[in-house]
């Protein structure tokens, strides 16, 4: 086979494939992860259970996403969780706003759901959120209804 | 005392030839780096391997994309969750089925050749002739060989991935009728450039050095018969589907088992 | 006039089995030397020897005054630069075509543009009469046509030392006869050594200008033409005449006939 042909098909051959890849990268993932929310300023917040929250993992309010955790600790002081929040610059929140941690969906992934208090004053880097609710964890959720159950019944 | 020693020979002559080939692997991807200055070596196998193998890849790509469509379908009916259709199919062929049946594939195909090719030519007196001439020949021979087998494996599986999903999408939404906007919404947020794709490219890449050392090596050293020739074609085949599969187990755990 | 290649006291062997045994030879320049004896006698391995892809036990192969098995690799594949070897079949490379694998060689070790090469590939071609075939695929020659080429491709460099493994074998008469003049002419017209090794004693014979007869492992006569042809010894005889019993055994080392069919002892 003539040298160009060889060229020729070869080069179709990788264009192809990396098309392919272009492809699987762009269209059918998404790259959320990779492409940055942009300037972001950090707040924290502590709960006493996390539940299966993980870095990277969405801030909501009103479900749009608004920016992203960015670190999960453990204070071994107070013996709460504390989760750093990269929130996007664009939006700014009351002081005295909320959050909690929400599972998308039934048994889906979870997310921080942000709600806004009316402080006027708005928050600033480094501040903490103090108003948090934890995750609901199932079994102690099982273990309340069976003692409430028992309660109920030893009152009769 | 003899018959304690057999065992003990056997195990030393195991690590050697294990030694023996790691050896080999490290020398081959030296010269195979010093083989893309010859581009011409190259492109011309990139050719043999990748171009020849399309068809079968493509193909296969397809039809592995209907299945899942419907088997995926049927499944996830069960569950009222045929919405995810698109976020299953796309998963399951970017994180596993596109790196590994492409790999496969690309072994039983584009490997044997090669098995073939170089122990056919050791066969021929051909290997002697070029080391007589003052040429080496895992360079000349061996080296383009395993550059563009390399080269060519992702870009393989991306394509078969890539037709995959669209032998999903012809199933899921053209034939079965599922909403085309949830399809590709739910995909889009359920597959991750970075973890998912990123990591199936990871995978076909180590499938490549996999493949194209198991089946240069095999045939380097078959026996110069006919019969040597055909038991090395076997040899690769096996040889290169265990380790693909063996490896893909060790993959999958250290990248996904973190989520 | 200086050897240009010499094997001193030469020992070969794989394990127990001895192949050859202290071997001394002279190869010089401008002569053809025929190496005859029967198969399994070491006469390929001398070849291999040379070109230093086996490692003799003991004894020393000096090539242009370099020790063969002393040199590095770069060094070794300096001297096999200039060495041309012929294969039993040919050994071409099955994927190129005639010309370029004629032409491998000056590619693989020259620089010289590429108008240069093709016309020296048509000139290494012409020389052994196919110059017309260049073309071709090596699936399309015949096997005399397949051993030229291969000819041509290993004299692309001028080497001053060529080796024919069996040159002969399997051609038909006026196959041969062209081989085995080609060998003859080359070896005077480039001026280099050449070594034949071959079953075919009348066509060796015809070409050579020294005989080596190898037997047991070891140079069991050696001379012109000539005087092989007027020797007494058995080794010789037994070659020359085609005789099936003599010093190389008809019968393979077994047990006595009796013993084998169980009959009395």
């Amino acid at each position: 086979m003539k040298r160009s042909g060889v060229d020729l098909l070869v080069g179709l051959f990788v264009l192809l494939g990396f098309g392919a890849l272009v492809f699987l990268a762009l269209r059918a993932g998404n790259m959320s992860s990779a492409v940055g929310l942009g300037p972001t300023y950090e707040t924290t917040a502590r709960f006493d259970n996390i539940g299966g929250l993980k870095p990277r993992a969405a801030v909501r309010s009103a479900g749009v996403v608004v920016g992203r955790v960015s670190a999960i600790r453990f204070d071994d002081k107070a013996y709460q969780a504390e989760v750093v929040l990269a929130l996007d610059q664009r939006y700014r929140f009351p002081k005295d706003s909320s959050v909690k941690i929400l599972t998308s969906g039934l048994l889906g992934e979870q997310y921080i759901g942000l709600e806004p208090g009316g402080d006027p004053e708005l928050l600033a880097a480094g501040d903490r959120i103090t108003m948090t609710q934890s995750a609901v964890v199932l079994e102690s959720l099982i273990g309340q209804f069976l003692y409430g159950r028992a309660s109920e019944e030893g009152g009769k | 005392m003899r018959t304690l020693l057999l065992p003990l020979q056997w195990l030393v002559e195991f690590v050697g030839s294990v030694g023996k080939g790691a050896r080999f692997f490290v020398h081959l991807c030296w010269l195979a780096v010093a083989a893309l200055r010859r581009p011409r070596l190259v492109i011309d196998q990139i050719h043999f391997i990748g171009n020849y193998s399309l068809s079968i890849i493509l193909v296969s790509g397809l039809l592995i994309g209907f299945v899942l469509g419907l088997q995926g379908y049927y499944t996830l009916r069960r569950y009222g969750s045929e919405e995810a259709l698109g976020v299953l199919v796309t998963l399951s062929l970017v994180r596993e089925l596109g790196p590994v049946v492409t790999a496969l594939l690309f072994a039983g195909r584009a490997g044997t050749s090669l098995t073939a090719e170089v122990g056919l030519m050791k066969a021929g007196e051909q290997i002697d002739a070029m080391e007589m001439m003052a040429v080496d020949p895992v360079a000349r021979v061996l080296a383009p060989r395993f550059a563009a087998a390399v080269f060519s494996m992702p870009l393989l599986a991306a394509l078969f991935s890539a037709l995959g999903v669209l032998g999903g999408y012809l199933v899921g939404v053209a034939m079965i009728g599922i909403d085309a906007g949830a399809f590709w919404s739910q995909m889009q947020a359920g597959v991750d450039w970075l973890d998912d794709v990123g990591n199936g490219v990871a995978k076909s890449v180590v499938f490549g050095f996999t493949v194209a050392f198991v089946a240069l090596y095999v045939g380097f050293n078959a026996q110069p018969t006919p019969e040597g020739v055909a038991r090395a074609t076997t040899t690769t085949v096996v040889a290169a589907s265990l380790a693909i599969l063996g490896l893909d187990f060790v993959m999958t755990a250290l990248m996904f088992s973190a989520n | 006039m200086p050897d240009f290649l010499s094997l001193d006291r030469v020992r070969f062997g794989y394990g127990k089995r001895v192949i050859l045994n202290d071997i001394s030879m002279r190869f010089e320049r401008g002569r053809v030397v025929a190496l005859i004896g029967g198969s399994g006698s070491g006469k390929t391995t001398i070849l291999r020897l040379i070109g230093g892809q086996l490692r003799p036990q003991q004894g020393a192969v000096v090539f242009d005054g370099h020790d063969v098995h002393r040199l590095d690799r770069d060094g070794l594949y300096a001297l096999r630069r200039r060495m041309g070897m012929l294969y039993q079949f040919g050994a071409l490379f099955t994927d190129l075509s005639s010309f370029e694998n004629v032409a491998f060689p000056m590619r693989e070790h020259t620089d010289l543009p590429e108008s240069m090469i093709r016309d020296l590939v048509l000139l290494k071609l012409e020389a052994v009469g196919l110059r017309g075939a260049a073309h071709l695929r090596t699936s399309e020659l015949s096997g005399g046509m397949a051993r030229r080429v291969a000819l041509a491709r290993a004299i692309a460099l001028d080497p001053p030392l060529i080796m024919y493994d069996e040159p002969f074998a399997g051609l038909d008469p006026v196959a041969l006869a062209t081989v085995a003049q080609l060998i003859r002419r080359l070896n005077d017209a480039l001026g280099c050594a050449s070594i034949v090794v071959s079953h075919d004693i009348k066509d060796a014979f015809a070409i050579a200008d020294h005989v080596f007869l190898l037997a047991g492992g070891r140079i069991a006569a050696q001379g012109t033409p000539d005087e092989m042809k007027a020797s007494e010894d058995p080794n010789v005889r037994q070659f020359l005449d085609g005789d099936i019993d003599g010093p190389i055994a008809f019968h393979f080392q077994a047990k006595p006939l009796a013993e084998d069919l169980g009959l009395g002892a």
